[in-house]
């Protein structure tokens, strides 16, 4: 895809997003919007993936550390044709195939469960070891959250990655600046992110994470990066593309009124 | 009467299992030496990944390696494997039902000198309660050697539980180990004790002590704390006047749960052998902490005239 039809991209899976949050129902709305190019750009132009053959062997790996944003994920899973489109509208149903949290038994494209915050970048360091252990020169991928790095388990990942020279595992940190109750520097700062990631011996890099340009430019550059993971810490907007919901906590794991949802689709639909 | 250290054998056999299978890949604690992975490390430095003192990440680590179709093996105390683990064991691991085994080492009272927070008397109860998770307790050194085996073929997280200390050969060496099957290992029609890890050999030894007396006690190693055979456990309980569980675990969530909860309305009486609900503490030997905790043959064997006193 070009970058024009990746911001295009970007915005079919925001309305996804919309979608499956629904009216008067909880959903992790502001997280997913902040990631949507971010997964755009991975899904429909860097990983090396086939939705027609999900365990395909050769495929790069995707992991959601931070779980709850599941629906960024399912928008982008459906669009690249993991599975039929009504199952974006029965998600959280009973016996959906699309759960409130990633789960790789029920979800085709999935590749682990994510979820319970600071684990998935433990798992996503084992899949980097795994496949070079096999000599495959897949990358794993995997989003992480400046509210979710308060897990102490993402700094013990962060010791492994670089004990292990994880050259395979590209980090994206999606610094959206809000944890669930609140601000971030208010309520419980986990800045600075440079120094820290720095020190663990990472390779880190900083883009604006809703501009496609430059995060295409940012994976070419880290590519060229060996003998150390990478971290791409990414400077987003929670609730990207509404303007209702931008930087707006609540929107976190909120619900959408019929009017906001009115005014969310034609605003998305606009830009599409 | 030969005596093997379920450590040793466990260690033995995942250097066996290694050079079997080129998947298996082996996560240790910073505790190799004690729980016997360095023998795997010594010949498969690649398969064998030193994660430091930190048992969580290593336990979600073991999950993405397994998630790269690797047979990954978890190596701490079972004090630790169980509790410092626990939320990425039930979330990671085993909601998508990964091919992980989790290896508690020095697990009840074995470790008797350090105490409380090095002793295990809950681990059973904790995996127990994790859907899809298969549990497992060996009597000896042969066991062991027979379940690592096994729970290589099985393709889901398995808990498996290792003593510290030299044990008593029990298991047959001609009788496979199958996953959920309680194994009978002395006939007897008056009583039955169902035990499982050291608590076994001090239920043959008891069976023994009452025999001179004229009494006859059944003996049934419950190695497989989940699944578990009902009807099995059913049959075994039948034609006895009553029944004693032993282990070396809490009452709460061990063997004496499962029991009682399968032979629920059975109408015998039972006098359940473990730890009250209390935490472990030093002692300068096993046995003394042992008696403690009232985890002997002497108390197997009043409990057996407790229950035949009409």
């Amino acid at each position: 895809m070009t970058v024009a039809e990746l911001q295009k991209m970007a915005c079919t899976l925001r309305i996804n997003v919309i979608k499956m949050v629904g009216v008067g129902q909880k959903g992790h709305l502001g997280g997913s919007c902040s990631l949507s190019e971010i997964v755009s750009v991975l899904y429909f132009y860097r990983m090396k993936h086939d939705p027609k053959n999900p365990a395909w062997k050769d495929r790069d790996r995707f992991l959601l550390s931070k779980g709850h944003a599941a629906l960024i994920q399912y928008a982008a899973l459906v669009e690249a044709g993991y599975f039929p489109r009504t199952e974006i509208d029965r998600v959280k149903c009973l016996g959906a195939m699309l759960q409130g949290h990633p789960d790789m038994k029920t979800t085709p494209g999935i590749e682990g469960n994510t979820g319970s915050l600071g684990q998935g970048l433990s798992m996503a360091c084992g899949m980097a070891a795994g496949l070079r252990l096999d000599k495959k020169d897949n990358k794993v991928y995997c989003i992480i959250g400046d509210g979710e790095i308060a897990e102490g388990q993402i700094w013990e990942a962060a010791m492994t990655a670089s004990v292990f020279k994880l050259e395979n595992l590209i980090v994206f940190l999606d610094k959206n600046n809000l944890q669930a109750t609140g601000p971030i520097t208010d309520r419980y700062n986990t800045n600075p992110l440079l120094e820290k990631w720095k020190a663990f011996g990472w390779h880190v890099a900083e883009v604006d994470g809703h501009n496609i340009k430059e995060i295409i430019k940012t994976l070419d550059e880290v590519d060229k990066v060996t003998g150390k993971p990478k971290i791409i810490i990414a400077h987003t907007i929670k609730g990207r593309g509404i303007a209702f919901a931008e930087n707006v906590a609540s929107f976190h794991n909120g619900e959408l009124t019929k009017e906001q949802f009115d005014q969310a689709c034609s605003e998305l639909n606009k830009n599409n | 009467m030969k005596f093997q250290n379920q450590r040793q054998v466990y260690g033995e056999t995942l250097l066996e299992l290694g050079r079997e299978n080129k998947n298996i890949v082996v996560l240790e604690a910073d505790l190799g030496k004690s729980t016997m992975t360095c023998l795997f490390e010594q010949e498969f430095p690649d398969r064998f990944f030193e994660m430091g003192i930190g048992e969580a990440n290593m336990t979600s680590f073991a999950a993405g390696l397994s998630l790269t179709g690797k047979i990954a093996f978890t190596n701490s105390f079972a004090v630790f494997a169980a509790g410092r683990s626990f939320d990425q064991i039930r979330q990671g691991i085993s909601i998508p039902k990964l091919n992980v085994k989790i290896v508690g080492s020095s697990a009840g009272l074995s470790d008797f000198g350090d105490g409380a927070t090095h002793q295990s008397v809950e681990d059973i109860a904790i995996m127990r309660a994790i859907p899809n998770m298969t549990v497992l307790a060996p009597a000896d050194g042969i066991e062991t050697r027979k379940m690592v085996r096994k729970i290589v073929d099985y393709n889901g997280p398995v808990y498996l539980r290792i003593n510290r200390h030299d044990l008593p050969d029990l298991f047959p060496e001609d009788q496979e180990f199958v996953i959920g099957k309680p194994y009978l290992v002395r006939e007897g029609k008056d009583i039955v004790v169902f035990a499982n890890g050291i608590m076994v050999s001090r239920a043959v030894k008891a069976a023994e002590e009452v025999g001179k007396e004229g009494i006859s006690v059944r003996v049934v190693n419950v190695s497989s704390l989940k699944p578990v055979d009902e009807n099995e456990i059913k049959k075994f309980a039948s034609n006895v006047t009553g029944i004693i569980t032993a282990e070396e675990h809490s009452l709460i969530g061990g063997l004496a749960s499962v029991i009682t909860y399968i032979l629920r309305g059975n109408g015998l009486p039972l006098i359940p052998v473990g730890i009250e609900d209390r935490f472990g503490q030093s002692a300068h030997g096993y046995d003394e902490l042992l008696e403690e905790y009232g985890l002997t043959t002497e108390n197997i064997v009043n409990s057996v005239k407790k229950l035949l006193v009409k």
